[in-house]
């Protein structure tokens, strides 16, 4: 433990990636508190004003949107579904996967070729045409938006998994727990799990850099969560339509997405770093 | 090498297979097309009636072999939508998103090669820093955002190239640049790693031993070893410069496929998001065997494996 807060304090952009992404969790967490008004609270009179920086009031520090609600109030609530379906996202195709690559890895022969299989299908599939497809199809919900980011990343956690297990299958001391006679299921959680858990949690957190631009997407292209939750992606795609009186309308949510993901990427990098010094992708 | 492409061939017609699998089922529990294609005001008798006329009262696999029979036939059905054949609606289509797909593949090839050589080779430098925190943030900048911001700046305010649409190569500019930058990025960064390595083994010091100038070392022996990986890279970036492709086209309004099976799916015109799910889909197996052909040109010991 001790090790791991002096490994952060030495990783300059490490620290800056930890501290970006405990910005934004506490202020989802916080958004009641912290946000001015409602996030759907209309405010017929300032319909369309500009941040307090490009000549608006205090009233509404970051404006105001075509129905005159405050920007600042839902870029705030904004960070709740980003930081939900990036956690539950991950959290999910991060149990998929590695259970299935664990038991692809494990067993092999056909268990193995049928996973492995899938896994091809899936990967035959662009990312974001299957969380299209699925959205499309299973309807606008922030249920519906996490499973189709779990089924969208499981694949890559199936793979790292049966490849970690293929090596640590052989070793030694496995061989050594499996005559004294544990069973495969106890050998696979006891021993071979904790294994090959750094590589996953490494992977989980640039694979939640990925999830969360894909929530982006979806809500911008209108197949996110249902349309009256304030998002991220949402407020950039109607943002667009008054590029040219109010920019900062798509540009303030668009920097709120990109400072996310930079912190999260940076998070991951060093985590990467730290605990798995041979990996460097 | 043979048996290892045909072995290639035969997953790569099973992922189709599969792919088809998987559309057929997600289409068929949405719900009924039936109730889509006829009034509001239909009876129970006439809803059932067409039920029976189309074959959506047959077992399961004996409509998913018509399907599967009809889509090899080229016969997807007709587009709600735009009462054509849903395969021509598509197919009209294509070139447009082809052009951009290329546009960008070619942007992010001229970006990332020169940016990655450079980063390895200058590593821990001034460059090198300015380089890697470019193409870190090239991966977090949301594509759609992006073409919004150059939108903003070159369309709105500088008045240089045209905002949307396809009407001349100007307009090509923009979007092409939204959708390659993130896989600029990505082959930036690979490359460096992969560059970096290679330069640490011993072939290169033995070329530096030779005499020879540092420019033939770097590109003769150690870019002609990182080939390999580029050409992976490529592989896999196909998917999300297919996908990508959707919301690019969105966002500019480029007439191709990705903004098509959008607003198809907006209309519920499933036929065609059918089309191009499936085709898509097929590309980019294809896309990935042609690259694992190349693969073999390209490197000679796993031709001889």
């Amino acid at each position: 433990m001790r090790l791991f807060w002096k490994s952060l304090r030495e990783s300059k952009t490490g620290m800056l990636g930890v501290l970006i992404v405990l910005l934004v969790v506490l202020t989802a967490i916080l958004a009641p508190i912290l946000a001015p008004y409602a996030p759907g609270k209309q405010d017929l009179m300032h319909k369309l004003a500009d941040p307090i920086f490009a000549g608006g009031t205090s009233d509404h520090l970051l404006g105001t949107d075509q129905l005159g609600r405050d920007i600042l109030s839902r870029l705030i609530y904004g960070s709740r579904v980003t930081i939900l379906v990036a956690f539950f996202g991950t959290v999910l195709a991060g149990l998929i996967g590695v259970m299935l690559g664990a038991v692809s890895g494990y067993y092999g022969k056909w268990v193995d070729a049928v996973i492995m299989r899938i896994v091809d299908i899936q990967l035959s599939f662009p990312f974001v045409l299957l969380a299209l497809f699925v959205a499309a199809v299973l309807g606008r919900s922030l249920r519906n938006v996490i499973i189709v980011a779990a089924v969208s990343s499981w694949v890559q956690y199936a793979r790292l998994i049966r490849g970690e297990i293929l090596n640590v299958r052989e070793l030694e001391y496995i061989e050594a727990i499996r005559s004294v006679g544990a069973k495969n299921n106890w050998i696979i959680l006891h021993h071979v799990i904790p294994n090959v858990i750094s590589p996953v949690i490494v992977q989980a957190t640039l694979g939640m850099a990925r999830i969360i631009l894909m929530e982006a997407s979806l809500s911008f292209l209108g197949l996110g969560v249902p349309l009256e939750v304030p998002t991220w992606g949402r407020m950039l795609s109607e943002g667009r339509d008054y590029m040219l009186t109010n920019p900062w309308m798509a540009i303030l949510p668009g920097l709120a997405i990109t400072l996310t993901v930079l912190g999260v990427n940076l998070m991951g990098d060093w985590l990467r770093d730290y605990l798995d010094p041979k990996l460097d992708i | 090498m043979l048996k290892y492409l045909s072995k290639r061939l035969v997953q790569s017609l099973i992922a189709i297979l599969g792919i088809t699998v998987i559309v057929f089922i997600v289409l068929n529990i949405t719900g009924d097309p039936v109730t889509l294609m006829l009034p509001e005001t239909a009876s129970f008798e006439e809803i059932e009636a067409m039920r029976q006329k189309l074959g959506f009262n047959d077992p399961i696999l004996v409509q998913y072999g018509r399907f599967l029979l009809n889509a090899v036939r080229g016969d997807f059905g007709l587009s709600y939508n735009y009462n054509q054949p849903a395969l021509d609606v598509v197919l009209e289509r294509v070139p447009a998103t082809v052009t951009l797909t290329l546009a960008a593949l070619g942007v992010s090839l001229l970006i990332g090669i020169p940016a990655g050589i450079i980063s390895a080779v200058k590593r821990n430098t001034l460059t090198d820093t300015v380089i890697r925190s470019l193409a870190l943030l090239g991966q977090c900048v949301p594509a759609f955002w992006l073409g919004i911001m150059m939108m903003l700046l070159f369309a709105v305010r500088l008045h240089w190239l045209p905002t949307s649409g396809f009407e001349t190569w100007g307009s090509l500019v923009m979007p092409a640049f939204t959708l390659g930058l993130f896989t600029a990025a990505t082959i930036t960064r690979m490359l460096r790693s992969n560059m970096i390595e290679i330069m640490g083994r011993e072939y290169i010091d033995v070329a530096k031993a030779k005499g020879l100038g540092a420019f033939v070392i770097i590109m003769k022996h150690a870019f002609k070893n990182a080939m390999s990986s580029i050409m992976t890279i490529i592989g896999m970036q196909a998917a999300s410069l297919l996908g990508g492709a959707v919301i690019t086209e969105t966002v500019f309004a480029w007439p191709g496929i990705g903004r098509l099976l959008v607003q198809s799916i907006n209309k519920s015109d499933f036929m065609v998001v059918e089309v191009i799910v499936l085709l898509i889909a097929t590309a980019f197996v294809i896309i990935n065997f042609i690259v694992d052909i190349l693969y073999c040109v390209i490197n000679p010991r796993i031709r001889l494996q």
